[in-house]
């Protein structure tokens, strides 16, 4: 905890009491085969535990966010180097199964984007996905799913209206629950709140420390204050580069980097 | 403060200018009004035209008698409907022969229905109205509406029964209770010939065929063919039973006669059963008069089509059209589908994805005839030679795929309609925002469980405006249909009650085929042109129909997804 060698080039030695759900090595990314848009990230991100990413626009948290469920495979030339190991594989090998990785590895996104189904449907895509359809089993995971994004009180009497009727915050929550209902291990947030109004902030926040419990999570995101309350760890990235990766306490408090320290201070960004 | 004031003064010296008003985009905005309010008033002008010529056709109009000095210088009685009127020079009278009064320079000349064209040889004639000497409206004066011969007008006389004159105080009366019973007759005849018979004609046929396919297979054994003639004997049977049923019934109808008077005192014996309907639409009221119009409108819409198609309905026209843009929107609608998620979706957009989508586009741009020829080579000729040749053989010489059809049919306006169908998917899929593909995808769906279970549902609204569109291309089109299947008189429905019931193999009517063969191929054009207008109102509320069913589904798709677009 009070290692403060944390920097890019020399990934930290776990503390001993910590598991490693992601380990990134070596990390090259280029758009078009030739616009390298990360350069050599190397990273170890603990299980069970937030980690956010945090850095001016543009800075390439997102696409690493992306290359840890390979949804950089929809974009065409974008090619990808080094390993991201997750749960012992390395997840860049092309025989891995791509829809099992994301079964393990969930996403929400910056705006929520529910399906145009029911809410009860939209939380059990993923289970029919995987060709659950008993009623049974789906009604109890919907439950249990939309308990765990502190939703159930808010829709159980409506389970079979559209999820277009939620309000935007609920429908992120419902985003979460769909991303859990299908148990994965790593749950990435992609600026899950910034189309969300406070309160709506403040509840995702809260379920965020909840979910943490049972699920490595990973959040990108623009607020400073938010990175600060809710992630164990952060990392500061710049221009495609890992400036600075540590305990949050300490990289808020005390960042080793010059960089850091102007951004987290408001001198750019 | 200040600075606001002289801003608003610079605007005003400009606002009566000329220059100003056309930068406001006022002059657009007319522009635009104009154009908009051109086209709706020409779209509804041309529908109330044929509304108001189509749908006149069924009132029953009232029957004038008068006194006309011919050309001879006699006068005539003579009985009709005034149908036209216009003026006309006095020079050109006198050019085709006709002698008028020096003085005048134009007269009103008449179009008169008189009907009576087997008496006269002729259904109408033009009168010039100053002749006219006399002029009555006989309420005893009637219609008859006949199986042949177009229309009558006269007087009724007498009824006859058997050939002997039957005497009342009432002969329209009795004539219309005797109408009635040849009616009961007619109907009963249609069903049997229809139903019962056209049945056993039918399994005869199929028999026969069965046992050519025996012949074919080389089968000597008699037990097999034993069966066949069993049925066969069977079926002769019941035929012979339904033929002496059906003397019997045509004796009985050919009982009656009317003797009929015409307004220049001919005397004309009239069968009753090749009257259709009869009345005086002199006597009618108000009340009468619609609720001939309502049935007569309705006979139009539910009957068989006789005399060369000039009289009766239509109803097997607009029984095949809509068969056959329904049969075609079940074709098109999945080929269409598949081709623009593969191009959209699958295939590396490339060059070649590039040239194909620009070929399909110009598809669209064919003329239809073309696709007519491409259908009656390929389609017809070569499919279904082939068919025959494989399935039919039993039925050669006589083709049974190998000639155009409603499969046929479909298929070629299939083929016309697709670019309309893969271009409108190809752009529902483009609207389909990349969070919900993102979403499903790191859910752990594939690509295909996206598009299946995602994707394609939220593009049907869009994929339904192209079946719209395609379904409103397809009734309209008449020119390729004359290749691959359209006859002028189909003898049966191409879905009726004999097994397998859809016959697609074979011919069918067509509304559009049905105004050209009307209007411009009948031997009557002058009588059948009401019926031409009131051909072309059906065919556009079919087509509209259809397209209400289409917007209909797709507004219900569309609320399924709404909220998309937010």
């Amino acid at each position: 905890m009070n290692d403060s060698q944390a920097t890019a080039a020399a990934p930290e030695a776990p503390a001993a009491d910590e598991k490693i759900a992601v380990q990134v090595r070596n990390l090259d990314l280029y758009y078009d085969r030739t616009v390298q848009a990360l350069y050599d990230i190397n990273l170890d991100i603990p299980d069970r535990k937030v980690t956010a990413f945090i850095g001016p626009s543009g800075c390439g948290k997102s696409t690493l966010l992306r290359c840890f469920n390979r949804m950089n495979d929809l974009i065409d030339d974008c090619v990808i180097e080094g390993k991201i190991i997750i749960e012992g594989k390395n997840i860049q090998k092309k025989k891995i199964d791509v829809a099992e990785l994301r079964r393990q590895v969930g996403m929400v996104f910056q705006k929520p984007n529910p399906f145009p189904k029911s809410i009860y449907e939209n939380v059990a895509y993923g289970l029919r996905i995987q060709g659950i359809n008993k009623r049974r089993v789906l009604e109890d995971t919907v439950e249990w799913a939309l308990k765990g994004a502190a939703l159930w009180d808010e829709v159980k009497d409506r389970l079979q209206e559209p999820a277009f009727g939620l309000s935007g915050g609920q429908q992120q929550r419902l985003v979460i629950a769909r991303a859990i209902a299908v148990q994965p291990k790593v749950i990435l947030l992609d600026e899950p709140c910034s189309a969300l109004d406070p309160i709506s902030t403040l509840k995702i926040e809260e379920l965020i420390h909840e979910l943490k419990e049972d699920y490595t999570i990973i959040i990108v995101t623009h607020n400073m204050q938010q990175a600060a309350r809710v992630s164990d760890k952060t990392a500061f990235m710049y221009l495609g580069k890992m400036i600075e990766y540590g305990v949050t306490d300490q990289i808020f408090t005390n960042p080793q980097e010059k960089r850091t320290e102007d951004y987290i201070t408001g001198r750019y960004g | 403060m200040t600075s606001f004031r002289k801003k608003v003064k610079v605007k005003a010296s400009h606002l009566d200018s000329f220059g100003y008003w056309v930068k406001t985009g006022a002059p657009w905005v007319w522009i635009n009004a104009a154009a908009v309010s051109a086209s709706v008033m020409l779209v509804v002008g041309l529908l109330l035209l044929i509304a108001v010529r189509g749908m006149g056709h069924f009132w029953p109009s009232e029957v004038v008698e008068l006194t006309y000095i011919e050309d001879n210088g006699q006068p005539h009685v003579i009985s009709g409907k005034v149908r036209d009127s216009e003026e006309v020079e006095a020079q050109r009278l006198t050019e085709s022969g006709l002698d008028v009064p020096d003085n005048v320079e134009t007269f009103e000349r008449i179009l008169f229905k008189t009907a009576n064209r087997d008496v006269t040889g002729q259904d109408f004639r033009w009168i010039l109205s100053y002749r006219i000497q006399e002029q009555s409206t006989p309420p005893e004066m009637v219609v008859l509406e006949r199986t042949e011969w177009g229309d009558f007008i006269g007087r009724v006389e007498a009824v006859e029964e058997s050939g002997k004159t039957i005497t009342t105080d009432d002969a329209w009366a009795l004539f219309l209770e005797r109408l009635d019973r040849a009616d009961e007759l007619r109907e009963e005849i249609k069903e049997l010939e229809r139903g019962e018979i056209g049945a056993i004609n039918y399994q005869l046929e199929r028999l026969r065929l069965d046992r050519r396919e025996l012949e074919l297979d080389g089968v000597m054994d008699p037990t097999a063919y034993a069966g066949i003639e069993r049925q066969e004997e069977e079926l002769h049977a019941r035929y012979r039973e339904l033929e002496a049923r059906l003397g019997d019934l045509y004796r009985e109808i050919r009982r009656d006669a009317v003797r009929m008077r015409t307004s220049d005192g001919e005397e004309v014996q009239l069968q009753l059963a090749n009257i259709v309907d009869g009345w005086r639409p002199n006597s009618m009221n108000l009340a009468q008069q619609l609720g001939h119009y309502v049935y007569k409108a309705w006979m139009f819409v539910s009957d068989d089509p006789r005399e060369a198609n000039t009289e009766g309905g239509i109803f097997p026209a607009i029984y095949g059209t809509i068969l056959m843009v329904l049969l075609m929107s079940v074709v098109v609608a999945p080929f269409g589908v598949v081709a623009g998620v593969y191009l959209r979706e699958y295939a590396k957009q490339g060059l070649l994805t590039r040239t194909i989508r620009i070929a399909v586009n110009n598809l669209a741009g064919v003329p239809s005839i073309v696709y007519g020829v491409f259908g009656l080579g390929f389609f017809v000729y070569t499919l279904g030679g082939s068919i025959d040749q494989l399935f039919f053989e039993a039925a050669l010489p006589s083709p049974t795929f190998g000639t155009g059809g409603l499969f046929w049919a479909s298929l070629t306006l299939a083929l016309l309609t697709l670019p309309v169908v893969i271009v409108s998917t190809e752009e529902g899929l483009s609207r389909i925002p990349r969070s919900i593909r993102e979403g499903s995808l790191a859910l752990g769906a594939t690509k295909w469980e996206t598009l299946w279970r995602t994707i394609i549902p939220m593009a049907s609204p869009g994929i339904m405006t192209g079946l719209i569109l395609a379904v409103a291309r397809a009734a309209g089109e008449v020119a390729p249909l004359m290749l691959v299947g359209v006859v002028k008189l189909a003898p049966s429905l191409p879905l009726d009650g004999n097994y397998p019931f859809l016959h697609p193999e074979r011919k069918f009517m067509h509304l559009g085929f049905h105004i050209y063969d009307v209007g411009f191929q009948s031997p009557n054009v002058e009588a059948a042109r009401p019926l031409v207008y009131a051909t072309a109102l059906l065919l556009v509320v079919v087509i509209v129909l259809l397209n209400m069913l289409a917007i209909h589904i797709r507004n219900g798709l569309r609320e399924k997804y709404k909220g998309l677009e937010s």
